[in-house]
């Protein structure tokens, strides 16, 4: 992993990908769909805002049980660094869909099981940041934050994979609603939105990498009593 | 064996510190009695809906108030004490057993005079009680997990809400849509998938409070 974020292979994959997003999410031909129309064009931002946070959440878990099983300082770093991405994509996630939802079901916020979730989702992860600052010994910090992240990540799998399902949402390819497989016939969608779900959820590890790089250079500062 | 032995006297010594003690046990019973009574002199005449989310809340303060003290209550020489004794799976597990049974006592309690004061519309019986046992059960597990996380932190009482309620909502939506569904005329049959849900988490809970626990306890 600390090659991988030195290297910059994947930064100019992140930057083909985006810009491909962009470029490509605009000027594809989308199938005209009532109510959708043009906003359809949403599904390649917010979409994969999700995916990315569900993933780099994910990835913070387990350089949790990284840090629990070898207790290397960096292994907390990425973990807490993984998480402020994720809560980055998240607040972006909720902003495209609720510009969206303006447009489409006439309101900024519904009563809708994935909205509920995304919603408590950030505030679990805003309360581990809370949790981080109620310690002074930074061992100690690492420790406890890294198994309320365990316990944290296990209680979000149900609220984010089995409550939607279990209960009818408003979102497209739910309760009725037309989704992915039913409007998308020719495939166009798919070969932006596949490459959009990795440019968006790279940018955040990208994010993460500049994050994690200015905590190890304030660290080594701070050890040589160079910054107040 | 050895684990299951050393649960069962920590499980005992629990109960007589609760015997000897007393004030804690009582103090959450008259908290109970005392929010249903505000419940009732404030709402006189609740709507069914209504009566099954203030049934919750109150359940859900109550459990977040006996349990933050689980790890607090006694000193940390103690405490290091038992650490000595007894593995610290076993200390979790005795904590989670406890709570679990004083959750169920509360959980009974709480209704017996929450539907003597307010009223009790409950339709099918077997269901509503399904969900107050599922639902004590699952509070009382990740609510002492939480506590065991928060009583290493100075701050524990605040932060045992801040770090409580957002990991309890997807559990207690579940219930309340259960609960819900029994003020009317309805078959368990239909609840299996929450039902299902519900019991998967709390095992989660425990497999998780078992290995983590003691990366925990450690200072």
């Amino acid at each position: 992993m600390k090659r991988l974020i030195h290297s910059s292979w994947w930064k100019l994959l992140t930057i083909v990908l985006v810009l491909y997003t962009v470029i490509a999410g605009f000027l594809v031909t989308v199938p005209a769909l009532p109510i959708l129309n043009e906003t359809i064009r949403n599904l390649f931002f917010h979409v994969p805002m999700w995916f990315g946070m569900t993933i780099l959440f994910c990835l913070s878990m387990i350089f949790s049980v990284r840090y629990l099983s070898k207790g290397r300082t960096e292994d907390d770093l990425f973990s807490v660094e993984l998480a402020n991405a994720g809560i980055l994509l998240g607040c972006l996630g909720l902003v495209t869909g609720m510009q969206w939802a303006y447009f489409t079901w006439g309101d900024w916020w519904v009563n809708d099981p994935k909205l509920n979730g995304a919603a408590i989702a950030l505030l679990i992860y805003l309360a581990y940041f809370v949790l981080r600052n109620a310690f002074e010994d930074i061992d100690k910090r690492a420790k406890v934050s890294a198994v309320y992240n365990i316990f944290a990540f296990a209680t979000l799998v149900p609220l984010i994979f089995i409550l939607p399902r279990l209960t009818d949402s408003l979102h497209p390819g739910s309760g009725g609603n037309p989704g992915f497989d039913i409007y998308d016939l020719d495939n166009n969608m798919r070969y932006v939105f596949y490459p959009a779900v990795i440019g968006w959820t790279l940018m955040g590890l990208w994010v993460m990498s500049l994050r994690y790089r200015y905590r190890i250079l304030r660290n080594h500062l701070l050890e040589q009593n160079i910054m107040p | 064996m050895d684990l299951l032995r050393q649960t069962g006297s920590l499980i005992r010594k629990e109960f007589l510190i609760e015997w000897r003690q007393r004030y804690a046990l009582n103090g959450i019973l008259i908290y109970v009695v005392a929010t249903v009574f505000v419940v009732y002199i404030s709402f006189l005449k609740v709507e069914p809906a209504t009566w099954n989310l203030l049934f919750w809340i109150i359940l859900l303060f109550a459990a977040v108030n006996a349990i933050a003290k689980s790890f607090v209550q006694e000193n940390a020489g103690r405490m290091l004490y038992y650490y000595t004794l007894a593995a610290p799976q076993a200390i979790i597990l005795a904590k989670m057993l406890y709570n679990m049974i004083l959750m169920l006592v509360l959980a009974a309690t709480c209704l017996l005079f929450y539907s003597l004061l307010v009223g009790y519309p409950v339709v099918n019986h077997g269901l509503f009680g399904l969900a107050v046992a599922l639902g004590s059960i699952g509070f009382s597990l990740t609510f002492t997990m939480i506590a065991a996380i928060a009583s290493k932190a100075n701050s524990n009482a605040t932060l045992m809400a801040i770090l409580s309620f957002p990991v309890i909502i997807p559990m207690l939506l579940m219930l309340i849509r259960i609960s819900k569904a029994s003020l009317q005329e309805s078959a368990v049959a239909d609840f299996m998938d929450e039902t299902a849900t519900l019991v998967a988490i709390e095992v989660i809970i425990i497999t998780l409070a078992f290995l983590l626990f003691p990366y925990l306890w450690r200072d």
